[in-house]
């Protein structure tokens, strides 16, 4: 009698122990798909290619972390300044998105270990000598994409006119190059992929920041963000994210 | 600064949506003034047997309904550069909804003139009053009276309206709380919050529209 008392119990606790012990990446399993979300306005990092796939460096890392898990990857393309509201309230798995590792994310989120080394450029019309640097932005309007460090580092440089934010950094450069604003302040690579794309703009060779991206977890979901850093812990051993960049900013 | 209880970060980040508020009632005054100085012209143009005027009007106010306020807006913005027409954010916003706007009111006013009795017109051209004449003193007082609680409704439309001029980085209502969202990542107290300030013009302003309403149907 005893003995059969004990393999129920066994039965049970395994049972209940297992529901109660599932993980997102049990979810992410069960499921089959890996749900990721990312603002596809920021080339190379994420963008919308010619036949309507989002695409990029982040997406390929995304990819990696999937085929990890061995599930499919759908990407959920999210305005930037609301991603991480987005994260909290479960529209996707983790965040991929160029996001910079700062204390104030942090707070919210989980961050991995940092994948990309990045940092601010300013980016003026070709034929504009006044610009040299950060000092030289006093007086003038700077454009840039709204919730983003280069947001947050032009609101902190004393004596500019106006920052004026747009939802995506396209609608910055648009805005520099119609003359409506002086200077757009934004990522590294970011920047030297518009400038590349875009006729009479030139950046700033000087980095104002020194900033690290990194994929956002949910602070519940430990399991997820140890995949996560294995993934990002190997391609970066292997050499894969300086490929990436290769493959994506080749120029 | 997102550990702060509530009532202290509702009163830091109240100056600035107060400002935002500030930036709505002023793009939404100024583009509704300018759609009523259209509607006034656009209906009596939509109300003329001249095609010279009834074609042209038609067109504008078909156009206008038929196409997003968000596409006019870029159009305005990010479009008319490619052209050489370059102008800063307020300005554009206030064009691109005055001339929407004014398609709205075009119609308010026609209707407002064809709700009065022919025989009003037929009255006044007796009496040796030119078109324009009795149109001026017979038909649009009346027609106006009527078209008041329609034109406050275009008000508030407009209002709720204006928050897509947040997408040429105006820094209105709604801009305000996704800047204070993407710094906070308080989504759901901040825009509940703009959506409470939006209500706080808005409800009055319904009210008024309805109490006039009642006004008018007492005097006919």
């Amino acid at each position: 009698m005893s003995k059969y008392v004990v393999v129920f119990l066994l039965i049970f606790m395994v049972l209940s122990s297992s529901a109660w012990a599932k993980t997102v990446v049990d979810e992410i399993k069960a499921r089959g798909e890996l749900v990721v979300g990312s603002d596809a306005a920021y080339p190379p990092f994420e963008f919308v290619d010619k036949d309507g796939n989002i695409v990029g460096i982040d997406i390929d890392i995304a990819k990696a972390v999937a085929d990890y898990l061995g599930v499919r990857l759908r990407v959920v393309n999210t305005s930037f300044d609301g991603i991480i509201p987005a994260l909290l309230a479960k529209k996707f798995d983790f965040l991929i998105s160029a996001m910079t590792i700062t204390p104030e994310r942090a707070k919210q989120v989980d961050f991995s270990i940092p994948y990309y080394n990045a940092g601010q450029l300013i980016t003026v019309r070709a034929d504009d000598n006044r610009i040299k640097g950060e000092k030289d932005l006093q007086g003038k309007i700077v454009a840039v994409q709204l919730g983003t460090t280069g947001h947050f580092y032009a609101e902190s440089i004393p004596g500019v006119k106006e920052v004026r934010k747009f939802e995506t950094v396209d609608g910055a450069f648009l805005e520099l190059k119609s003359g409506r604003a002086d200077a757009v302040i934004a990522d590294d690579l970011t920047s030297l992929a518009f400038v590349r794309s875009t006729d009479g703009l030139k950046v700033i060779n000087k980095l104002l920041t020194k900033e690290q991206y990194g994929i956002a977890v949910r602070k519940e979901d430990k399991a997820l963000l140890r995949a996560v850093n294995t993934v990002i812990a190997r391609l970066k051993k292997e050499g894969v994210i300086e490929e990436l960049r290769k493959k994506w900013a080749s120029w | 600064m997102s550990d702060e209880p509530f009532f202290p970060f509702l009163m830091s980040i109240m100056p600035h949506l107060g400002k935002g508020t500030l930036m709505t009632v002023e793009l939404t005054i100024i583009s509704v003034g300018i759609g009523v100085l259209i509607g006034i012209f656009g209906g009596i143009a939509r109300v003329s047997k001249r095609p010279l005027l009834f074609i042209p009007s038609t067109v504008y106010v078909e156009i206008i309904r038929g196409t997003p306020l968000l596409a006019q807006l870029f159009i305005v913005y990010f479009g008319l550069p490619s052209l050489g027409i370059n102008l800063p954010p307020f300005t554009s916003a206030v064009i691109a909804m005055g001339i929407n706007s004014g398609a709205y009111v075009t119609e308010i006013f026609r209707g407002g003139i064809q709700s009065i009795e022919r025989g009003q017109m037929e009255a006044a051209r007796s009496l040796g009053l030119s078109y324009l004449q009795a149109m001026r003193y017979i038909i649009l007082p009346q027609a106006f009276k009527r078209i008041l609680p329609p034109l406050g409704n275009e008000f508030i439309a407009m209002l709720k309206d204006s928050s897509l001029a947040s997408t040429i980085a105006i820094a209105e209502l709604m801009r305000v709380g996704r800047e204070i969202t993407s710094r906070t990542f308080r989504s759901f107290e901040v825009l509940a919050v703009v959506a409470l300030m939006y209500l706080a013009i808005t409800l009055p302003l319904s009210l008024i529209v309805r109490y006039t309403e009642r006004r008018m149907s007492v005097s006919d």
